[in-house]
């Protein structure tokens, strides 16, 4: 096995003094920025999409939601290839590019799309581009960034994706606003922040070469089985499972809120809004923290956050206060375990399988959150909202219990875990 | 091509890109002021607040004619459906009105897009308003006034999606009482009780001459049902299989609802009349499309909207003979959610 863990701490160079946004690669920097311009132009159209269905078009909303939560299963089944593709080729960017690529065409057709097939197959072969590019580009992102701040370089990209994330809806309602019916204006604004968002991938992101850079060479396999062998990651990979099995969907925790004050109710469909304010404000910091006291710390109590989201919801009491605090929660559990996965997985794997690995996270992630929030729906049925959600909050503790024992070994500050030795040299 | 010149023509290009855009928009924007100040295609006049209320026996709706009245409430005279209509002040998604009050459901459209229900008494001030988790769908007010109901989807966004799900809820205007949402009350279907994940309720109608029982649709794994609702109960119970949106006739003997006739994933529906007492059910000869929740114009005769060809957003309502002969015909042009007012 050539593959060691160790916590030599050498490769980290002293930290300069300077802003945390300027500290981390420009490739980061530019990745971050393609991701916000891909973000406001799904997040536009999909704000706006149940209206343009029912209002425009004149349709009923009740197969969309339906077969959306298909989509997403579809989305972390191809997250695998993408990974796969990624290391096999050792080009993550252009394989992430293939993936932000065929997201814009979607865009394309759906100015065309006329029938309710048509607009959900656009947001299918959205969903395929979101599903092959993500494990490419957290690849890139590590292949540009040193081992002891990868934390907060995936706190920068992940704020600047989540800028994306809530300038797109206000971007998409303010046009409606503006322009009552403007469903085409929109969607045109949306093509054109895709293809700025490919245009700045493939001319301005370096094109890494994360196994080639580290000396070694791509994996060969399809699926390369050591990558789940690799230390830690099996380790990790049951962790994320056990943890996000109890990880109801945000819609859930919405619909308690709606429930039990007016504020909420109100402004229900604004309250994601809320949570990617606190992520887009928590991302970098609590990045950054994760450099410092260990990713798999932070990410255990990322998980804490959310699990206080479900207490809190169990309380009989109502109001704005209760809503913003759960909003704060929920978005300091996305900042504390969203970019900080990728980063403890990309510790955890060599640079020839970071992809494959990282992907292989974010599918057990996705796969055991559709479980969950299956699972969850039928308990909020049969046991009622309130006892359903003070099971989940039990069933949580013991996973938190249950990861923190199996995630022991991953704890600790790892500057550069994954010491490998070069196979050639250039 | 060094990268000073690179990022300079990276530069250009999403300016221009973005450029084009925005142009596009403006573009948009300038034929929609274009249309916004033409005037109405079919015959208007233009009351505002107490003026709009009449007395007389109106068909009141949401007027989908494109220009300056889009998506205002609208009425016309009951025996002259195609006359000049009365166009007011409100706009609303969806409208029912009653002699004495009015529901009004829209989307406050706005850097930040909220969704309401209110509640409006004749003289056009606020009774009670309510916020909407997602995008209006039905509303009814009882015809003797005392209690009122409304569905709206429940939509956030990609993150908030929990599938399709709808909230509807029943307030009694007599006492103040909100019955909340209706899907918290047992639903019993053939006789056991359903405690489903996926249940949804939607689409109230209330039963004439009786302030304690409504009618929904529940949907449950795959299948709607037509329910019976009984307010001081709390339960909802099956009567029919596959049905949508029911609407029960003045006299109360039958209700019209939707039925989904479609093979494929993608619903298509017709309306039905059941028969309470038989249980006979008579398909309506309209097969195009339909939905919505029907509306009576009296025991013989009920009224739905569709959209209008070529047309997205406009609407046009149509009637025919509940008993399923004849065939369907045109009877307010740009006219949705259609609310009669016999007295």
């Amino acid at each position: 096995m050539y593959i060691t863990l160790s916590d030599r701490g050498a490769a980290s160079t002293p930290a300069t003094k300077g802003r945390a946004i300027s500290r981390v690669s420009s490739t980061v920097i530019a990745m971050g920025i393609v991701s916000m311009f891909t973000d406001i132009s799904s997040e536009s159209v999909a704000a706006v999409l149940p209206l343009y269905i029912t209002a425009a078009m004149g349709m009923s909303t009740i197969a969309y939601g339906f077969i959306d939560g298909l989509y997403q299963g579809v989305s972390a089944v191809v997250r695998i290839g993408g990974g796969w593709a990624a290391d096999r080729s050792d080009q993550p960017k252009w394989v992430a590019f293939f993936g932000y690529g065929i997201s814009a065409l979607a865009r394309i057709w759906l100015l065309f799309a006329t029938g309710f097939g048509a607009v959900t197959s656009v947001v299918a072969i959205d969903r395929l581009g979101k599903g092959i590019r993500t494990a490419p580009r957290d690849a890139l992102i590590t292949a540009s960034s040193r081992a002891d701040n990868l934390g907060r370089s995936f706190g920068v990209h992940r704020m600047l994706d989540t800028i994306g994330a809530a300038v797109g809806p206000l971007l998409a309602f303010v046009i409606l606003w503006i322009l009552p019916g403007g469903y085409r204006a929109i969607f045109v604004l949306s093509l054109a922040f895709a293809i700025i968002g490919v245009l700045i991938l493939g001319a301005v992101v370096r094109n890494g070469r994360p196994a080639r850079e580290a000396g070694r060479r791509p994996v060969r396999r399809f699926w390369n089985a050591g990558d789940l062998k690799l230390p830690g990651m099996p380790r990790l990979l049951v962790a994320t499972g056990a943890l996000s099995l109890v990880t109801v969907g945000d819609g859930f925790i919405y619909l308690v809120l709606q429930a039990r004050s007016s504020f909420a109710a109100e402004w229900f469909p604004l309250l994601y809004v809320g949570t990617n304010v606190v992520f887009l404000v928590l991302a970098i910091p609590l990045g950054r923290c994760a450099d410092r006291v260990g990713r798999g710390r932070v990410f255990l109590i990322g998980h804490l956050a959310l699990f206080a989201v479900y207490l809190v919801t169990t309380i009989p009491v109502g109001g704005v206060a209760i809503t913003f605090l759960c909003l704060a929660l929920l978005g300091a559990f996305y900042a504390a375990t969203d970019g900080v996965l990728s980063a403890l997985t990309a510790q955890l794997t060599p640079p020839e399988s970071t992809a494959s690995g990282i992907a292989a996270t974010q599918t057990v992630t996705a796969i055991a959150r559709l479980i969950a929030s299956a699972g969850f729906g039928m308990l909020w049925f049969a046991l009622g909202r309130e006892h359903a959600m003070q099971l989940v909050a039990g069933l949580a503790v013991l996973a938190v219990v249950a990861s923190f024992v199996v995630l022991r070994p991953l704890l600790g500050v790892l500057r550069s875990p994954v010491s490998v030795a070069r196979e050639f040299d250039e | 091509m060094n990268a000073r010149v690179r990022m300079i023509s990276v530069v250009a290009a999403c300016v221009l890109i973005l450029g084009g855009a925005v142009s596009y928009g403006m573009v948009a924007f300038a034929s929609y002021q274009r249309a916004e100040k033409e005037p109405s295609e079919v015959g208007a006049v233009h009351k505002t607040g107490a003026a709009a209320a009449t007395a007389a026996p109106r068909i009141v709706f949401r007027d989908t004619a494109p220009g300056s009245d889009y998506g205002h409430v609208a009425s016309v005279p009951l025996d002259d459906p195609s006359g000049t209509r009365a166009v007011t002040d409100l706009v609303c998604d969806r409208v029912y009105e009653t002699n004495r009050y009015e529901s009004c459901l829209r989307t406050n459209a706005g850097v930040v897009t909220t969704y309401t229900a209110t509640l409006l008494d004749h003289s056009g001030s606020i009774v009670k308003k309510w916020g909407l988790p997602g995008l209006p769908s039905r509303t009814r007010i009882s015809h003797d006034d005392k209690l009122a109901a409304f569905t709206s989807f429940v939509t956030g966004s990609a993150y908030a999606t929990v599938g399709f799900s709808t909230a509807t809820d029943i307030y009694s205007i007599s006492d103040g009482h909100d019955y909340g949402n209706i899907e918290q009350f047992t639903l019993y279907i053939d006789g056991a009780v359903n405690t489903a994940a996926d249940r949804n309720v939607w689409g109230v109608t209330f039963v004439p001459g009786d302030d304690n029982a409504f009618f929904a649709t529940a949907a449950t794994g795959g299948n709607t049902y037509l329910v019976r609702g009984d307010l001081n109960a709390r339960t909802l119970t099956a009567v029919h299989k596959t049905a949508e949106c029911p609407s029960v006739s003045p006299d109360g003997t039958r209700v019209a609802f939707k039925v989904n006739v479609s093979k494929t994933s993608t619903a298509y529906w017709n309306v039905a009349v059941l028969d309470l007492a038989s249980g006979r059910l008579t398909m309506m000869p309209d097969k195009r499309d339909m939905d919505d929740q029907v509306e009576w114009l009296n025991d013989s005769t009920i009224l739905y909207g569709l959209p209008r060809k070529g047309a997205p957003g406009d609407y046009d309502v149509w009637a025919t003979a509940a008993d399923g002969t004849g065939s369907p015909s045109l009877l307010i042009q740009h006219a949705w959610s259609p609310a009669v007012i016999t007295q």
